[in-house]
Formats: C-alpha cells, structure tokens, sequence
C-alpha cells in the first residue's frame, strides 16, 4: 500500500490479529480489512456499519444481487481488487459462477431477471458519467423495480464508489483467486461488521 | 470452485421490519454519520482541508493533483502523487484522512445524484 502507515502502524492487539488471521486461515489479511483497522474511530467503524447495512441490511434484493451490484459498480470504476473480491462474493451467493461473468461482460444478454438488469445498467451510468435523469430512474422502475430498492441499490453504489477510490489511490494488493474465494466464504459468513 | 461452506442458496435479505422506521433512513444516515465524523471530528489534517477534499474544490497544488484523482479517476493515482503531498509537508495520516474524504465526497455526490433523480421519477409517476 502506498501509505506506509497501512501496513505498520497498529498497535499490538491488531498485530496480533492479523498474526492469528494469517494462521488460523493460512491467507494473507487483505490490504481492506488493513484500512478498515487503521485508527477505525476516524474511519472504519462507520464505514463498516454502513456497508454492513447496505449489503446485508433489510432488502428486498437478496445478498448475491447486492454482490454483483458491488461488482459491477467496480468495474465501472475499474477496481481490480474490488471486482476481484465482490465477483467472487457474488458468485459464491448466487452459486452460479457463469451468471456473474456474463452479468460483467455482456450485461444485455445476461441471463438475470429484468429489473436486476436495468438496475445494474443505471448503476453504471451513474458511477462512470457522475450523472443520472429521471428518465433514466424511469426505465429501472418501469422494468419493476421498487422505489425502496432503487435505494438500497443506491446505497450499495455509494458504499463501493467509495471503497474503490480507497482501493485504487491506496493501492491495495490484488489477491490470488484463492484468496479471494477465501474473502468471499468470510463476507457471506460474517458480513461487513 | 469448492462447494464446502456453501449457503444452501441464495441468502434473501432480511425482512424488513413493518413497524421500524423505512430502512432507507438508517442507511442513509448510516453514511451522514460516517461523512460527519470525517468533515467534523478530531482529525490531524484541518477540518479546512478536509472540507476541500471533500467537495474536491479549492485545493492547491499538490494536493489538488493527489485527491482530485481520488474523486474522478482513482486508477491513475501514482506513488509520485503520494511523494509530491509528503514533500509539501502533508503526514501520511494527513494524507489518509484527506484521501477518505475526497473518496467519501464523490460517493456521497453519486448517492445525491441518484436519490435526486429518483424522487423526479416517482414524482412525475405520480403525477
């Protein structure tokens, strides 16, 4: 990372956590948990509750939506390590890896329900122009989508913009894909608290 | 991919609770108490500086090169960035704190943005 205090600066209780991380689940601490770590009152204790309530809070998309919501949002951003973490999340949710790969590469023809889909497409535009109209909101609601989960999809949008500038200016360690896959069975298992 | 400690199936959200406030107030003000704490609370960077971080606006160099990449294009933020804020004397918790909030600051204006044009939509829905 490219604030040396991101991998020096902890006191000894967190030390020893990432110590007892890396042993019990012989992976690497992700540089994300690290930031999240660092002097949390500042940072990471409200961005954990907030994330936690966007991705697993009541909703009526279910958690593997929200996931391939965050990885889509990312690859807007093109967030390789948030694309990395969240496809892999998603896929293990959904357990159905060929659905999140076409949803990121061919989103027209993917095979995912309509308003999921026009949710997504908004979600892009949203993250790569920084701009949205009504008509554009129009079309997610008029393919059945829910006032109330335009918003929870909103706040899964605001969570990752936020996490992927982190991601990228910070410059955390992509992950091998069995890390990864070790990050995603511990956020379907613990959430984001 | 392995299939042990797999959810039987997709795990639905919760349900959401009928008589609690809407949900979409406590995210939001989940993220209002998270850009609150960072604009306002104890801090080692200014509340100043953190304040134009946010808002992206009225920085100087070099910062204004730094966290305006923050906010608009992450991916081509360089170690020379980072060198450049530390040469003009800015800590590296100065820099932290700074870079949250030009983060924050650009998702909280997507997250406006997509709120705004949704209640134009359902407005005009309804009407």
């Amino acid at each position: 990372m490219r604030l040396e205090v991101l991998n020096r600066g902890y006191g000894p209780g967190t030390k020893l956590l990432f110590a007892l991380i890396r042993l019990f689940s012989r992976h690497p601490v992700p540089d994300a948990a690290k930031l999240v770590f660092y002097r949390p009152d500042f940072y990471g204790s409200r961005a954990k509750e907030f994330t936690h309530e966007a991705m697993r809070g009541p909703s009526a998309w279910s958690v593997g939506d929200r996931e391939l919501m965050a990885a889509y949002v990312s690859q807007a951003n093109e967030s390789a390590f948030c694309v990395g973490a969240h496809s892999a999340t998603a896929r293990r949710a959904y357990q159905d890896g060929p659905k999140v790969a076409a949803a990121l590469t061919e989103l027209e023809s993917a095979p995912i329900e309509a308003g999921l889909k026009a949710t997504l497409r908004m979600l892009g535009k949203l993250t790569r122009e920084g701009k949205l109209g009504a008509g554009d909101m129009r079309q997610v609601l008029s393919a059945g989508v829910s006032r109330q989960q335009v918003e929870d999809a909103l706040a899964v949008c605001a969570a990752f913009n936020t996490t992927d500038r982190l991601a990228d200016a910070l410059g955390f360690q992509v992950l091998s894909p069995e890390d990864f896959e070790a990050g995603a069975k511990y956020l379907l298992r613990r959430g984001y608290r | 991919m392995s299939t042990e400690d797999m959810p039987a199936k997709d795990v639905p959200g919760e349900d959401r609770p009928t008589e609690d406030k809407p949900t979409e107030d406590k995210k939001r003000a989940a993220y209002r108490a998270l850009q609150d704490r960072i604009l306002n609370g104890e801090g080692r960077a200014s509340p100043q500086h953190r304040a134009r971080a946010f808002s992206n606006a009225g920085l100087s160099p070099p910062l204004d090169g730094l966290l305006g990449k923050v906010a608009t294009r992450p991916t081509l933020v360089t170690d020379a960035d980072f060198a450049a804020a530390r040469a003009a004397g800015f800590s590296e918790d100065e820099l932290l704190e700074l870079v949250i909030c030009a983060a924050v600051g650009q998702a909280a204006r997507l997250y406006d943005t997509g709120l705004a044009a949704l209640a134009e939509a359902a407005g005009q829905e309804d009407g």
